[in-house]
């Protein structure tokens, strides 16, 4: 009996969790998918987005993730390198990195978006800007990318550094042809993560790269990202419902597309790593 | 005229091969000692490895055996809080000198460890991949050296049809065989090996003791084992370690046929007629 209740329970809980994400999806198509179309893709926003399209938007917002992924990722994954091949165990230094990287994984974001806007816009003279706010999504999604990578690699087993040691290989080789391949599904979720952050982002962006609806020329131009044209639709824009919600379609759409593509690449690549 | 290619083994036969024994010492270890942090566990180990020959150490675990083996590869030196002192020399020339090439040394003194270790990677590439490292540029060159590498392991036969496939799905023997072959792609002069059969079946380990044995000549080669009979097989120098006070030292040291038929030391008799360890 108590056996049965527990098969339940967990049959319940499973379903309950995927019941959510099936309403929210389901909501999104029913009141968005009318408004979508290529058209809606490609233009740009009328009427403060009422009508028209999300064109420049997505630009922008595929511009601010490609900013904070070129900067984190290499970044980062040096970052994870010398925390988990570098350091020694019980290493103060690393410790205080660990430590200080884990708060500041738990950080809200509006905290990344005020200093950006006083570091990056003010201070370093970016303005609103794309490349301001692409490099605070980065320092968003670092800890957790270089936390995620450095248990990857600190999993990894012994038995290869020593191997790998022991035939005369040097360190950066190890890790470059071994350890960072053994790691890289760990590093693609720590990717994963980080995209899925930095697309969903509003706050940190508002103060960073801004919300003008415009077609950006540069990185420098001010660019509203897709998440923030979602927020002004649903909450400043009277009669924008229905585009907020083909945009929000369109988001979780661009979503998974970056995550398969992501998942796509770290995959060819240790596949490359195995064979080549 | 024996074509090579039908046979697993390029090495020739056990009978063929060189005879060892030449008593020229390779390796001439003086006064080894190694700590972890305070606490040392071999102390003052001197002996002489001879060219060619087969060299076995025996004795309880946690006698120092293993790290006596890392010392001579320096391997001991990734171990942040490992401690080597005295003097070993290779040819006559220090390995523990500042100057040494730890990397060209890694390559001359190869080594085996006791649980497989191959690369997740592929079987060619796990050939390869030192190869290219050790500066082997030629793309058909590393091929060639890599399937000669399996030939002499005698596992060619065996996974040349599927070298592009992983080697973490190679059977336990076969893994430890690959990572022999591994080594001996760089042509070392010596090879240590760690406990090589210990975590293989009954089989893999025969196979691969005889492996051992058809080396023999053409490589150096030193071998921890737990299993007497497999040293009293293979080994024509045989050392027994033992732990007095915690620290493990070096006992007798001597011909292995000597040193298993008439043992100077009590405690050596007493090992190997198992009486105590």
């Amino acid at each position: 009996m108590a056996e049965r209740l527990f098969t339940w329970t967990i049959w319940l809980s499973a379903a309950l969790v995927a019941a959510a994400l099936v309403w929210v999806i389901g909501d999104l198509v029913r009141l968005g998918m009318a408004h979508l179309s290529l058209d809606f893709l490609l233009s740009v926003p009328r009427d403060a987005g009422r009508s028209g399209g999300i064109g420049p938007i997505l630009v922008s917002t595929v511009l601010i993730i490609g900013v904070t992924l070129a900067v984190a990722l290499p970044l980062g994954l040096m970052a994870a390198v010398w925390l988990a091949e570098f350091t020694t165990r019980g290493n103060a230094l690393g410790n205080a990195i660990r430590l200080s990287l884990d708060v500041m994984a738990g950080v809200p974001s509006i905290v990344f978006g005020l200093f950006g806007n006083a570091f990056f816009s003010i201070y370093l003279g970016m303005g609103f800007s794309i490349l301001s706010g692409g490099l605070t999504l980065a320092c968003m999604v670092l800890p957790v990318f270089i936390r995620t990578s450095e248990m990857g690699l600190a999993a990894v087993s012994d038995a290869w550094r020593h191997g790998a040691s022991a035939l005369g290989m040097t360190r950066s080789a190890a890790i470059w042809h071994i350890l960072l391949p053994a790691a890289s599904p760990a590093i693609g979720a720590g990717i994963m993560l980080g995209i899925g952050r930095a697309t969903a982002e509003t706050a940190a962006l508002i103060f960073t790269s801004g919300y003008v609806d415009r077609m950006p020329e540069s990185l420098l131009d001010s660019g509203r990202s897709l998440a923030v044209h979602i927020y002004d639709l649903s909450m400043n824009v009277t009669g924008g419902d229905a585009a907020a919600h083909a945009a929000a379609l369109v988001l979780i759409a661009l979503i998974v597309v970056f995550n398969l593509l992501a998942q796509w690449l770290t995959d060819r690549w240790l596949h490359r790593r195995l064979i080549a | 005229m024996i074509n090579q290619y039908q046979t697993p083994f390029t090495l020739g036969s056990v009978n063929e091969a060189l005879t060892c024994c030449v008593p020229e010492p390779q390796l001439e270890v003086r006064a080894l000692s190694v700590s972890y942090g305070e606490r040392r566990v071999l102390e003052a180990v001197s002996l002489d490895i001879y060219r060619g020959c087969i060299t076995a150490l025996i004795g309880p675990s946690g006698c120092g055996k293993t790290s006596f083996l890392s010392s001579i590869n320096r391997l001991t030196d990734m171990l942040p809080s490992a401690r080597v002192e005295g003097s070993v020399r290779f040819d006559g020339r220090e390995i523990f000198d500042a100057t040494v090439d730890t990397l060209q040394l890694r390559r001359r003194i190869g080594m085996i460890f006791q649980k497989p270790n191959p690369f997740p990677l592929s079987i060619r590439r796990n050939l390869e991949l030192p190869l290219r490292e050790h500066g082997v540029r030629n793309r058909r060159e590393r091929s060639e050296r890599a399937e000669q590498g399996l030939r002499d392991v005698g596992l060619w036969d065996e996974v040349k049809d599927r070298l592009d496939s992983s080697a973490m799905a190679l059977s336990g023997g076969q893994q430890q065989r690959l990572c022999i072959a591994r080594a001996l792609v760089l042509e070392p002069e010596i090879l240590l090996m760690d406990e090589p059969c210990s975590a293989l079946d009954p089989m893999s380990s025969a196979v691969v003791e005889e492996l051992i044995t058809r080396l023999r000549g053409r490589y150096t080669i030193v071998i921890v084992t737990h299993n007497l009979a497999q040293a009293k097989r293979v080994a024509n120098y045989a050392g027994f370690f033992w732990m007095t006070e915690r620290v493990g030292k070096l006992i007798e040291f001597g011909q292995s046929q000597r040193l298993f038929e008439a043992p100077a030391h009590a405690l050596t008799r007493a090992y190997i007629s198992g009486v105590s360890g």
